[in-house]
């Protein structure tokens, strides 16, 4: 194939999964919008009145960029998952699979659409904080790497979580019970000085908790933890999840008879 | 002569220990209307499965138009429509879309995707569909579509999986009208179907497929000269004679009612000397028709052999 084909094929997938999640706005844009404005309302304004500071900042502000991320990260996981088992549900992966796009091609399709969903959910968050608190970001360019890298990864990983799923059900229990607990207990809500000793190191163990972190130095200028730290795992689990995602292509895993 | 598919012993061993494939081997030559038939659970689907490489194979290898599917992808891929059994598009996304997709994932640029999808949505009678939602369609409709869809990157092999199962009958014939023209037009068509009339209208060659093996695999005619006898059934105009039989060897009657009788005659007996005897005993034909289609009766024969 061709390099100007294989641009039109990521194109028309890229086109189709925008398509997508965009016809259904009303289930894929509206209801993470709705649930993070709850979170600014309820724990900034109210409980976050009442907390005061929190890392040396105003609870609202400091929620902010964690609560920016955990939306990035679900909806990028999300869009890819459920979209690419919809696929295979309809079985209209077929329509891919018999055609000559490259695997690689195949999969940078899907995770820029999952990054479009994640970042779009992402600006929609970030104006409705604008109504709660002022947003000024310390620095641009870790702020948009983090989040981008963010949203590849949460991209691979539904990715891979869609590839072996066999039904509905399969896709939702990552989701809940590994997704949620990660990003609820990854400094969203509070600063890491807070917890014991132990359970500091507990969180070091959690990728999410480096993610969130990293964003909000971008925003605030602070962070528990080194960024280059932070982009060094980012960078493994890019690759490490790639490369996972290309091997299960290339076997035909849960899309191969 | 080209060969559009050339198979070599193709073996499909499932993950549940099922061999569905035992070592077949076939070829198709360009610009030919390739009959593969089979009862239910053959191999047809799974030796579709792996030309399209949707199914892996255990062993063997498939070309298609020379180049083996699994190292040359692109351009085995280029060459290839498939239509499959069932209904594989989203249901929520319109005609033109599916279409244009398609078109898109082989690479043809925007201005010549949009020629084509109107191209091949008029030619099967979807033009006025274009944007209605997939699931809107008639069930018809939706077959037609996939043919479409399968189309609009002009490729030189189709391969159709049984694609006029539950059409009726108008739109069946306008189906085999439209693959004939393609067809016509230099289409190599590999088809299977259930209707074995189809295949007797449309195809040039036929390979029937038992238990994962090929059983049989010659030329239509060839196969229908194999015919020994046809059993046909015959209304008269009026009441039948009481004793009515027939003196000719290798013919057998046997009466269905008072006006209609099957007719059994073996391949080397003129059917004009049977309607010359029928008329010294007074009998006036009105109407005459196979009792089964012929392929059928070759097909189950087939069959039962294997």
């Amino acid at each position: 194939m061709f390099s100007n084909h294989k641009l039109i094929a990521f194109e028309t997938i890229v086109v189709k999964e925008v398509r997508r999640f965009s016809r259904i706005w009303l289930q894929t844009l509206v209801p993470p919008s709705i649930t993070i404005t709850l979170y600014f309302v309820i724990f900034g304004n109210l409980v976050g009145r009442r907390i005061g500071e929190m890392g040396g900042y105003q609870y609202m502000e400091f929620i902010v960029p964690g609560l920016i991320m955990m939306s990035v990260i679900q909806n990028s996981y999300s869009n890819v998952v459920s979209s690419f088992f919809s696929h295979k549900f309809q079985r209209s992966i077929e329509e891919l699979l018999v055609s000559p796009v490259p695997n690689y091609i195949i999969l940078s399709g899907f995770i820029v659409g999952g990054m479009a969903r994640g970042l779009a959910v992402g600006a929609i968050v970030t104006a409705t904080a604008m109504f709660f608190t002022e947003l000024t970001i310390q620095n641009p360019l870790i702020t948009v790497t983090v989040i981008l890298l963010t949203s590849i990864v949460f991209s691979l990983a539904g990715f891979i979580n869609a590839i072996f799923a066999n039904s509905f059900d399969d896709i939702s229990i990552i989701p809940t019970f590994v997704l949620t607990p990660l990003i609820y207990l990854g400094g969203v809500f509070y600063s890491i000085q807070l917890l014991p000793p132990f359970w500091q190191v507990v969180s070091g163990l959690n990728p999410i908790f480096y993610m969130v972190n990293t964003f909000r130095y971008g925003i605030l200028g602070t962070s528990d933890v080194d960024i280059y730290w932070a982009f060094l795992i980012l960078g493994v689990f890019i690759t490490v999840l790639y490369s996972s995602c290309i091997l299960l292509l290339r076997r035909g895993t849960g899309i191969r008879s | 002569m080209t060969i559009a598919i050339s198979i070599k012993d193709l073996r499909k061993v499932y993950a549940n220990g099922f061999e569905a494939l035992k070592g077949i081997s076939l070829d198709v030559e360009e610009g030919d209307f390739f009959a593969l038939l089979g009862p239910n659970g053959a191999g047809k689907s799974t030796t579709i499965g792996v030309i399209s490489t949707l199914v892996t194979k255990t062993g063997g290898t498939v070309e298609v138009f020379g180049k083996k599917v699994d190292t040359h992808v692109y351009e085995t891929k280029l060459d290839l429509g498939v239509v499959p059994q069932e209904i594989n598009f989203s249901q929520f996304e319109k005609v033109r879309d599916i279409v244009m997709t398609q078109v898109g994932y082989y690479g043809l640029p925007r201005k010549l995707a949009r020629q084509r999808c109107e191209k091949y949505l008029r030619k099967l009678g979807l033009w006025e569909k274009r944007d209605e939602r997939s699931r809107s369609l008639s069930g018809g409709m939706k077959r037609r579509l996939m043919i479409a869809r399968a189309l609009v990157h002009e490729p030189r092999l189709l391969i159709l999986d049984e694609p006029t199962a539950g059409v009726d009958i108008e739109l069946r014939r306008s189906m085999w009208e439209f693959l004939t023209e393609i067809n016509s037009n230099g289409t190599t068509i590999i088809l299977t179907t259930h209707y074995l009339e189809e295949a007797e209208q449309l195809c040039r060659n036929i390979g029937i497929i038992d238990e994962g093996k090929i059983i049989e695999n010659t030329s239509m005619k060839s196969l229908l000269a194999d015919l020994d006898s046809q059993v046909y059934i015959l209304d008269a105009t009026a009441e039948l004679p009481a004793n009515l039989t027939l003196e000719l060897p290798k013919t057998n009657l046997r009466k269905i009612d008072g006006h209609s009788f099957e007719l059994t005659v073996n391949g080397e007996q003129m059917i004009n000397e049977v309607f010359s005897e029928l008329d010294q005993q007074g009998v006036k034909i009105s109407s005459m028709r196979n009792k089964t289609n012929r392929l059928e009766q070759l097909f189950l024969a087939r069959l039962r052999d294997n």
